[in-house]
């Protein structure tokens, strides 16, 4: 497995361009429950607090700010742009779909269907170090849905 | 056999080191010959965890397979000579570092030896309450209104065992700070260890910056004060001549598996009149005299802080790395590493965007060198070196507070040993010097 296949073009553009991210600047629309969630890891420092607002079932935003290595800031982007528009099942099932290939240790390929540019993170379920840094703002997203529900 | 060698001793101690010599060490480890990500294996993570030699595996193995059985009890052949070798191994250990063999206790690694002293402490104070024990129980029975002192750059080992014993004695724990580059401010520990100082701990080389500690000003400074000095040897002991009689420390811990040795098994020494009078920590079978069913005595150290069936073909490997030192030169050994850190510093130093933690290019430090790179975090530094067979650690080494000192939160590390070549670290150079451009950073 190469270097280039766990960073995908796709994930560097991602890092960079951090979808979402300005979540102390970023007010919850007017009328919408919200959910908030803050996760460490402690190993590396990754550090992501993420907000949902919910509205009639329907996730309206998903705003969030934090820091860490270009896997974990790339992967609270993607989550971002995905999210929003989902209603809160549609999102729960995404984020479980994506759990279970990224624990697969490569044996569940990631569908672009369901989890559209996230599946680019395939990769990174050959690296099982790198998994919780995948993973970090999903966990932050499930939490904080569960309190906005 | 002995005068046959002499020369050839001598001249090794007089000797550099040299990248052939590297070249014929790194065939004693087989673990270094195997390829990585298609890769030849650059292992620069020693500070983390060493390797280990053919004669230390094979010290481990010769031991299961002639000498295993219980020490220190049994009168049969197999028990006697499984004793004979466990204590020869520390008789090794103690003249390596210039003990006595009977303050040479064995743990599992450095942790559990800072954490015994800690420990040993605190019952000090419970015994020294009750009248237990001997009478100088009550001068090293710590309570409110003392003081313990720690460093700003102390690994989290050396650090949350003193914040428990502050805990549990009600005594108040402080540090020394460090200044922007990272040094230990010695004006401010000459106002910080005073009087109300019982005890002073501190790295003798910090694992994160690469500083050597000026151990006799800070032990000058404890003993006016009246308090005990207990030094992290860890990243020290594997790497330069370390001598604790003439370091005048009362504790030293070090850990096995960063010095050649195996998992499993460290070294606390202990000045003798403290190991003799301070309260066990683990009680049960292997350190008492008589045992009745309501109290028991116990013997002296090292066996007093030894409970329980220890850690025997480890010690006996342990040695066998000690040995291993020995004989290629801990000065020679400590030369070479100095050298190939001072080759990372500088090399660092020229990349853009990098920045190295503590003393710059051309001032001491052990052979290893931790870095930030700006705009890419350590995590992604770590990978991508890895993809080239280069091995670092990542993240905040244990030292949270000291990243946090000078503002970071996680760094690349690099950690040379005697096995590391000047090409190793040429490459590790040359790899560092494109990670910027592939995260675009």
């Amino acid at each position: 497995m190469s270097l280039d296949q766990l960073y995908q073009q796709i994930i560097l553009d991602h890092s960079k361009a951090r979808h979402g991210s300005g979540l102390a600047a970023t007010a919850a629309p007017d009328g919408a429950s919200t959910g908030q969630s803050h996760q460490l890891n402690p190993v590396c420092g990754d550090e992501v607090t993420l907000r949902v607002a919910v509205d009639h079932g329907t996730v309206t935003q998903l705003a969030w700010d934090g820091a860490g290595c270009s896997i974990s800031m790339a992967s609270a982007s993607v989550l971002s742009e995905l999210a929003e528009g989902m209603t809160v099942d549609e999102l729960r099932s995404v984020i479980g779909n994506f759990r279970d290939v990224l624990r697969s240790r490569g044996k569940i390929p990631a569908d672009p269907e369901i989890l559209g540019d996230a599946a680019a993170f395939e990769g990174v379920a050959r690296y099982a170090a790198r998994v919780k840094c995948a993973m970090i703002s999903w966990v932050a997203a499930e939490d904080a849905l569960n309190q906005a529900a | 056999m002995a005068v046959v060698s002499t020369p050839t001793t001598l001249t090794r101690a007089l000797s550099a080191m040299d990248n052939a010599e590297v070249l014929r060490i790194r065939n004693d480890f087989p673990v270094l010959n195997q390829t990585v990500n298609g890769r030849p294996l650059i292992y620069l993570d020693s500070g983390a965890t060493s390797q280990n030699p053919l004669s230390v595996i094979e010290a481990e193995q010769e031991f299961y397979e002639q000498r295993n059985a219980a020490v220190h009890r049994g009168a049969h052949h197999l028990a006697v000579e499984a004793t004979e070798v466990f204590e020869d191994a520390r008789q090794t250990v103690a003249d390596f570092v210039g003990a006595a063999y009977e303050e040479i206790v064995w743990t599992s690694n450095a942790t559990e030896g800072l954490n015994v002293v800690s420990y040993a402490l605190s019952n000090a104070a419970l015994w020294a309450a009750q009248g237990r024990g001997d009478s100088r129980l009550r001068d090293l029975a710590l309570g409110p209104g003392d003081e313990i002192v720690v460093t700003e750059m102390e690994h989290h080992a050396n650090l949350i065992p003193w914040q428990e014993l502050a805990y549990r004695t009600g005594a108040t724990l402080r540090h020394i700070p460090l200044d922007d580059a990272g040094v230990l401010r010695m004006d401010k520990a000459a106002e910080i260890v005073g009087e109300r100082t019982k005890l002073l701990a501190f790295t003798h080389a910090s694992n994160v910056l690469g500083t050597i500690n000026p151990v006799s000003d800070l032990v000058a400074l404890a003993r006016r004060a009246g308090a005990l000095v207990v030094l992290d040897a860890c990243q020290s002991a594997p790497h330069l001549a370390l001598d604790v009689k003439h370091l005048d420390v009362d504790f030293a811990v070090f850990s096995g598996h960063k010095m050649l040795g195996p998992t499993g098994v460290g070294v606390l020494y202990g000045k003798q009149e403290l190991l003799d009078v301070l309260p066990p920590v683990l009680t049960g079978g292997s350190m008492i005299t008589t045992v009745t069913m309501e109290r028991a005595e116990y013997l002296p150290a090292p066996q007093r802080f030894e409970a329980g069936t220890q850690k025997i073909s480890q010690a006996v490997a342990l040695a066998a790395a000690v040995n291993y030192l020995t004989e290629t030169g801990i000065d020679r050994v400590h030369r070479w590493e100095s050298d190939l850190g001072q080759r990372m510093v500088a090399g660092l130093e020229a990349i853009d965007g990098v920045r190295v933690l503590g003393p710059a290019a051309g001032q001491d430090r052990i052979g290893l060198a931790a870095f930030d790179v700006a705009g890419v975090h350590a995590h992604d530094v770590g990978q991508f070196l890895d993809a080239r067979g280069i091995a670092v650690r990542v993240g905040h080494h244990c030292a949270q507070p000291l990243h946090r000192r000078l503002g970071l939160t996680a760094t690349t590390r690099a950690s040379a040993y005697l096995y590391n070549t000047t090409d190793d670290v040429d490459e590790f150079l040359d790899a560092v010097s494109g990670v910027r451009a592939y995260f675009r950073a």
